[in-house]
């Protein structure tokens, strides 16, 4: 479903180039649970953001469910995310004037669904993730782990193939981390793909494949039977 | 995204900042009332103009002495002076049958007394159709009697000022006034109707023509006042002087006809030029207010550049962000221009209240217009913060960096 091949992404800083990543090339199929692990500066969440389309790299091709995503215009890159692809971040990102159903509303809102139509999904995706109490609460009314959840049901609401999580727990206690992993897998049995970004071990041992990257290179591609 | 939502959406996000978006709001609300007022203020002195004018009575035209127009030709070596316009052309321009009614005017200024009071006041010998042409109405007696217009009696109609200072609370009607040498009977006074463009019917004594004549010597008139029959008859009336006059004057063009209209309808140009200007000087208001939008807008997107970062995450294409941020530089110039037409509303009715005789009003256009430019001045001014916010790349607005 993911396909990357010899993709290169050089950040320029000063007058040094540096290769953020450089010859990656990875396939991943539907559903998988992927972790991409690796220190800071490994390169893992720009191969993040390539395969969330918000950022493009300088050479190489990359396929999502066999559409060549370089040659597409800013508009449909944005449909892709839109409609295909879930972000979770480290640091939630949520709207902090809106409410956490108004939140979970929004993509719901770019994508011009009906009002009508759309009172529904949100609340279903928020008593999805336990959070029917707290629909009305703006993000500095809840906990990190109640934010990170109204994110996780923000990125869900489209129903994307793909979720994408850099360092979801990197910014939580260890208690709502858990929450917010368990929540993320429920999602992967479901059948999503989820994509986990983090520098923690024991997380990175819960996925079914392991991708370890240093220097902007895969080092090392496993998969637990 | 619906139209509904995004205006939704940029609402919620003004709200979110009230003393940002309040002081953009009072900017611009400043700028569309001064502008609306300023447009009233021109529009009043044009209509107040206007209705001095109609005062003066319709149809009218003015027949003065002597050309108005240079024209080439040789110099005037034999001293070539106008000839007088005299009684005998006023009446023979009755003939015409584009003109109703015919006064002729002479001027002059003598001192008037009964018993031990004296005034010097301006005199006006005229004919009963002055009264009729100018509007002028009696408050007590009658008018100058109509009759052969060439023979002066010796009668006169005082202004109401002038009765009350001469006269008291005594009745004028029957006694005999003394107009510098001569002695006239008051058979009417005027009655009070406003001052009209210099002349105060108050401080007025008409007496008939000739006997004006006669008392200030002098065979000439000051001018000649015409009514034509109707308004499209104008044209008519003014050929029709200028040819009975050229007869009566040996071929020459020697008189100026002025019609209200004409003098009217320059007036109005130069009124409306003004208020044009005025509003254009106020705009300039609206041009600060423009730029306090673009400057509070470049702060929101700098504030907002991590939302800006997450709505290009969950698929806003940078075309949908210009949008969102256009609509709000938009919507919070309409805000303010709702509150300018409010403020402008209750400044008008007050000033309404201050000057009654001042005809002030908004004209409808400005209104328009000032709501026009508010919204322009939003969305020019819009255009660079949105183009910012559509450009930012998401990775870095997400990083917050």
């Amino acid at each position: 479903m993911i396909y990357l091949a010899g993709i290169e992404r050089i950040f320029q800083v000063g007058d040094e180039a540096v290769h953020a990543l450089s010859n990656v090339n990875l396939t991943l199929n539907a559903g998988e649970y992927i972790a991409i692990m690796g220190p800071s500066g490994s390169g893992k969440s720009t191969l993040l953001n390539i395969i969330g389309l918000l950022d493009r790299p300088d050479r190489g091709v990359y396929r999502l469910e066999d559409v060549d995503t370089t040659d597409l215009t800013d508009d449909q890159q944005a449909s892709v995310r839109r409609h295909k692809i879930g972000f979770v971040f480290q640091f939630f990102h949520l709207v902090p004037r809106l409410t956490a159903a108004e939140n979970v509303e929004l993509p719901l809102i770019l994508a011009g669904v009906a009002p009508a139509e759309r009172q529904p999904r949100v609340q279903a995706a928020l008593s999805a993730l336990g959070l029917s109490g707290r629909a009305k609460h703006r993000p500095d009314q809840l906990s990190g782990g109640q934010r990170q959840r109204v994110a996780i049901a923000r990125a869900t609401i489209m129903q994307p193939n793909v979720i994408l999580a850099d360092e979801p727990t990197g910014n939580l206690d260890r208690n709502s981390g858990k929450d917010v992993i368990q929540s993320l897998e429920d999602l992967n049995k479901k059948g999503m793909t989820l994509i986990l970004v983090t520098h923690d071990p024991d997380l990175g041992s819960r996925a079914l494949r392991k991708i370890q990257m240093v220097d902007g290179k895969i080092l090392e591609n496993t998969r637990a039977s | 995204m619906k139209i509904r939502d995004v205006i939704q959406f940029s609402i919620r996000a003004s709200s979110g900042y009230p003393t940002r978006t309040l002081l953009v709001v009072l900017a611009m609300a400043i700028g569309v009332a001064s502008v609306i007022l300023l447009t009233a203020l021109g529009e009043g002195a044009r209509r107040y103009v206007k209705r001095e004018f109609t005062a003066l009575g319709t149809h009218l035209l003015i027949v003065l002495p002597g050309r108005s127009e240079t024209t080439g030709g040789p110099p005037p070596l034999l001293g070539e002076t106008p000839r007088d316009l005299t009684l005998e052309d006023a009446l023979s321009l009755t003939r015409s049958s584009a003109i109703r009614r015919v006064a002729p005017i002479t001027v002059g200024s003598a001192p008037v007394s009964w018993k031990h009071r004296d005034r010097e006041v301006t005199i006006l010998g005229s004919t009963p159709e002055l009264f009729e042409i100018r509007h002028l109405s009696i408050a007590q007696g009658r008018s100058i009697p109509s009759g052969d217009p060439t023979r002066g009696t010796a009668v006169c109609v005082i202004g109401y000022k002038l009765k009350k200072e001469l006269f008291g609370n005594q009745s004028p009607l029957g006694e005999w006034a003394r107009i510098g040498d001569r002695r006239f009977r008051v058979i009417g006074v005027l009655a009070q109707k406003g001052q009209s463009l210099g002349m105060d019917p108050g401080d007025l004594v008409i007496i008939p023509v000739a006997s004006a004549q006669a008392l200030f010597n002098t065979s000439s008139l000051f001018r000649i006042l015409v009514q034509a029959n109707t308004r499209d008859a104008i044209p008519k009336a003014k050929k029709a002087i200028l040819s009975i006059i050229r007869a009566r004057h040996e071929g020459e063009d020697d008189v100026t006809v002025i019609t209200q209209d004409a003098l009217l309808s320059t007036f109005d140009r130069i009124f409306t030029a003004l208020t044009l200007s005025v509003a254009g000087i106020a705009s300039i208001s609206l041009a600060v207010a423009g730029i306090l939008i673009m400057n509070v807008m470049l702060i929101a997107v700098s504030r907002r550049t991590t939302e800006i970062g997450l709505l290009k995450a969950i698929g806003a294409p940078g075309r949908q962000i210009l949008r969102l941020f256009l609509a709000e530089s938009a919507i919070l110039s309409l805000i303010g221009a709702a509150f300018g037409l409010i403020l402008a509303f209750f400044a008008t009715r007050g000033f309404a209240r201050a000057f009654p005789s001042f005809p002030i009003k908004v004209p409808f256009w400005a209104v328009g217009a000032a709501i026009g430019v508010a919204l322009l001045t939003g969305l020019v001014f819009g255009v660079l913060p949105a183009r910012r916010a559509a450009k930012l790349d998401p990775v870095q607005a997400l990083s917050g960096r």
